[in-house]
């Protein structure tokens, strides 16, 4: 991937990720992690390469909640099937049940202004649920949201994931966060990006939040924050 | 404990009336001061022979306001303007409107007319007023053009602004589900842009309604509006007459604006973040 002025973006970068498989990759800012699910949803074209991924079937999790200030959480939820031409009963049944599921019952009727940053955050991805996606994309979802909001919002998307089994290419750059979701840890170096290490977390779904805590888990995470300060180097 | 929740409630209700207080106050002295002021001039600074040049203000009432004849005379010249403001608003909003979701659709375009909508803003109201009048003649409808050209500007760049305002990773989102162009700037483009319309349109609306009072002062022949009342009565030195159709022309211009206020507020005060676009 090159950009206009010439600036390599990525270099080389090859990755296949499984349904069932949550692929996460850890890097530092600026090193074309975004560009690179940017590629994988086709919202940037790669300038070679391939991406062998069925558009109709992402959901892309964005940096902000990316939220329409002028909707309800209700009618933000239903804004893609509303997109896509659902009917309305189904329309219906599928914005309640996502809604339940990321546990914004009773803020239906909110507008975003009036939600905190980790609703907000819950609300996008209740909207990216409604389209029961086969593969999801999320660009550091919670990178906005205080930890405590962000290792709730971290046990919640392990739910989703451990429910749906779908395909979960993940971007952040907190180790923890990679490692406690992930199947398999990806590190990128910057300028221009490439994939320097992967690491394979051993941990079964479904996950205790405990696991955190677990000494593998520092192990893992020790690995990956060493990976990262070579590719840094 | 009973009397301390009973004090609570009373200096609750203490402190709305001092709030409220506090709101009307300082605009009530503001206006007593002017029109100490205007008093002041009127009988004191004023030789009683040049008098007239500032009526006082209970004459400029009597005369202006409290007569029926000069009144409805008024009246029916700011119903005139009225109209003309009105059509040249809804014509400039339509057009405006549309030339700005144009302009959104391509840089291109944009590019084309941008400057030329900045030339249209840049003539002076008052030397096309008589160009108007030598090739239209001097009607409604060219009364009408006056109050378009003049109110344009504002909305298009306020539209054109908005519009381009809808956050980018809604347009990724949108890209992502294949949304089309009408989709995109109906769910997305338009109802991001109706807080920088409305700020326009209070702009436009002002400008409309000084731009009918321009037409009518400069054409000074067809139906009678409050351009040519004030003209008129400078002419013939009606004093209390003139200041008393300035007083209503400003009323007018106040009254649009507050109602655009009023409307963006309705319809866009629930969500606007920043109430800028209502309040």
């Amino acid at each position: 991937m090159r950009f206009p002025d010439g600036t390599d973006a990525l270099d080389d970068v090859s990755l296949s990720v499984d349904s069932g498989e949550f692929v996460t990759i850890v890097g530092p800012s600026g090193c074309g992690k975004s560009t690179l699910l940017k590629i994988a949803s086709g919202l940037l074209k790669a300038s070679s390469g391939t991406v062998d991924v069925d558009p109709a079937g992402i959901g892309y999790v964005f940096q902000d909640a990316t939220l329409l200030p002028w909707r309800t959480v209700w009618r933000n939820v239903e804004l893609l099937t509303e997109l896509h031409g659902i009917s309305k009963a189904e329309r219906e049944r599928r914005v309640r049940e996502a809604v339940d599921l990321v546990g914004l019952t009773g803020f239906e009727g909110h507008y975003p202004k009036a939600l905190s940053g980790g609703m907000k955050m819950r609300a996008s991805l209740a909207r990216t649920l409604t389209m029961k996606p086969p593969v999801f994309l999320f660009d550091e979802p919670f990178g906005a949201v205080d930890e405590i909001t962000r290792e709730r919002l971290n046990e919640e998307t392990l739910k989703l994931f451990e429910q749906e089994r779908f395909a979960g290419l993940f971007i952040t750059h907190s180790i923890s966060e990679a490692v406690f979701l992930s199947t398999r840890v990806l590190v990128m170096s910057s300028r221009p990006g490439r994939i320097v290490e992967s690491v394979d977390v051993p941990f079964e779904y479904p996950r205790h939040p405990d696991i955190r805590f677990d000494s593998t888990f520092g192990e893992i995470s020790a690995h990956i924050s060493h990976a990262l300060r070579g590719a840094h180097a | 404990m009973t009397t301390d929740i009973l004090n609570a409630s009373t200096s609750r209700s203490n402190e709305s009336a001092k709030r409220s207080l506090r709101m009307f106050l300082p605009p009530v002295l503001t206006g007593a001061l002017i029109l100490g002021i205007w008093y002041l001039i009127s009988y004191v600074l004023l030789d009683p022979k040049r008098r007239f040049l500032l009526r006082p203000p209970h004459e400029v009432f009597n005369v202006g306001f409290a007569n029926v004849d000069n009144f409805s005379e008024m009246m029916v010249g700011l119903w005139e303007t009225t109209k003309t403001a009105f059509w040249g608003l809804l014509i400039a909003i339509v057009l405006g409107f549309v030339l700005a979701v144009i302009m959104s659709q391509a840089k291109f375009i944009e590019r084309a007319i941008f400057p030329y909508a900045v030339v249209l803003q840049a003539i002076p109201i008052l030397a096309i007023v008589p160009l108007i009048g030598f090739w239209f003649g001097y009607g409604f409808m060219p009364r009408v053009f006056i109050c378009v050209i003049i109110s344009l500007f504002p909305i298009i760049v306020n539209t054109l602004f908005g519009l381009l305002s809808a956050d980018s990773g809604m347009h990724d989102l949108m890209t992502l589900h294949q949304a089309s162009r009408i989709t995109r700037l109906r769910k997305l483009m338009f109802p991001a842009a109706l807080p920088a319309i409305f700020a326009g349109l209070r702009i436009s609306a002002g400008l409309s309604v000084i731009g009918a009072i321009v037409g009518d002062f400069y054409f000074g022949q067809g139906a009678t509006g409050i351009g040519q009342l004030l003209k008129r009565y400078a002419a013939r030195l009606q004093g209390e007459q003139l200041l008393a159709s300035v007083i209503v022309s400003s009323f007018l211009g106040v009254l649009v604006f507050g109602c655009f206020g009023w409307l963006a507020q309705r319809v866009v005060g629930k969500w606007a973040s920043d109430n800028r676009a209502g309040d």
